[in-house]
């Protein structure tokens, strides 16, 4: 049985990524929490999305100088 | 003979004349075809040039001009929407595959990037990006360039290049997921003496 709040990394990875682009649903920002805490390989991937989003604003006014 | 222009104006032509280079490199990255990007940066200088102002300065000079090469680059991406959205066989590829097992589980561990920045200067780790982007296939590139350097909403987007929602979410999942590949390899290898 798969619970309704479960995610695979697969479908957190896309989650997460996808968060740069259109707001995420309650449902899935709670199951991302819930994955982040039992999953060690998504919370990096988490924090190099970060970094890319980070990187990614700055980047931007970087280019133009 | 014509009377001589005043010098202001020939200064302003020269000033303009001098960041064309610099434009072009900005339409390339965008549009991913000389043609293209030759048309948005002549549209662009003409728009300067028919409309002489005064700038304190090349770099007032220069955002003015970024400002109205973003204008006539979606206006070429627009203009171009059917060839501009043809996938190469790169554009289709998914990393997915890849990276997750069928049950969807990572393959590989994932790596802890840390902080990139104490290992290069802040010059490299950008340049880095600026590189990343540039390797993009044709179609991710140009949906990643649209959402990330000219800053335009998702509908907009679809908008103007005339696809699907669904097609501009897997279009750009692949484009950072491709990023991510490529930022792990630069800015996890040490920068070399060269």
């Amino acid at each position: 049985m798969t619970l309704p709040l479960r995610r695979t990394c697969r479908e957190v990875t896309r989650l997460v990524l996808a968060s740069d682009d259109r707001p995420l649903g309650l449902a899935d920002r709670i199951a991302l929490r819930l994955h982040w805490l039992a999953c060690n390989n998504c919370s990096r991937f988490r924090a190099q999305a970060k970094t890319m989003r980070q990187a990614i604003d700055r980047w931007r006014t970087y280019r133009e100088e | 003979m014509p009377p001589a222009k005043s010098s202001a104006v020939q200064d302003f032509a020269t000033q303009v004349e001098a960041l064309r280079p610099q434009l072009m490199r900005y339409a390339r990255s965008q549009l991913r075809n000389d043609a293209w990007a030759e048309d948005a940066v002549s549209e662009t200088l003409l728009a300067a040039l028919e409309k002489p102002q005064s700038f304190a300065g090349q770099s007032q000079l220069k955002t003015w001009l970024v400002g109205v090469l973003k204008h006539k680059l979606i206006d070429q991406l627009r203009r171009q929407s059917r060839e501009a959205t043809v996938l190469t066989q790169d554009d289709g590829e998914d990393l997915d595959e890849a990276l997750f097992d069928d049950t969807g589980h990572w393959r590989e561990p994932v790596i802890d990037w840390g902080d990139p920045e104490l290992r290069l200067t802040q010059q490299q780790f950008l340049a880095a990006l600026e590189a990343c982007c540039t390797q993009l296939p044709p179609v991710q590139g140009r949906v990643f360039m649209m959402r990330e350097w000219l800053e335009l909403e998702t509908a907009e987007i679809c908008k103007a290049l005339d696809i699907t929602p669904t097609n501009l979410w897997v279009l750009l999942h692949r484009a950072r997921l491709r990023l991510r590949e490529c930022l792990q390899l630069s800015w996890l290898s040490r920068p070399t003496a060269a």
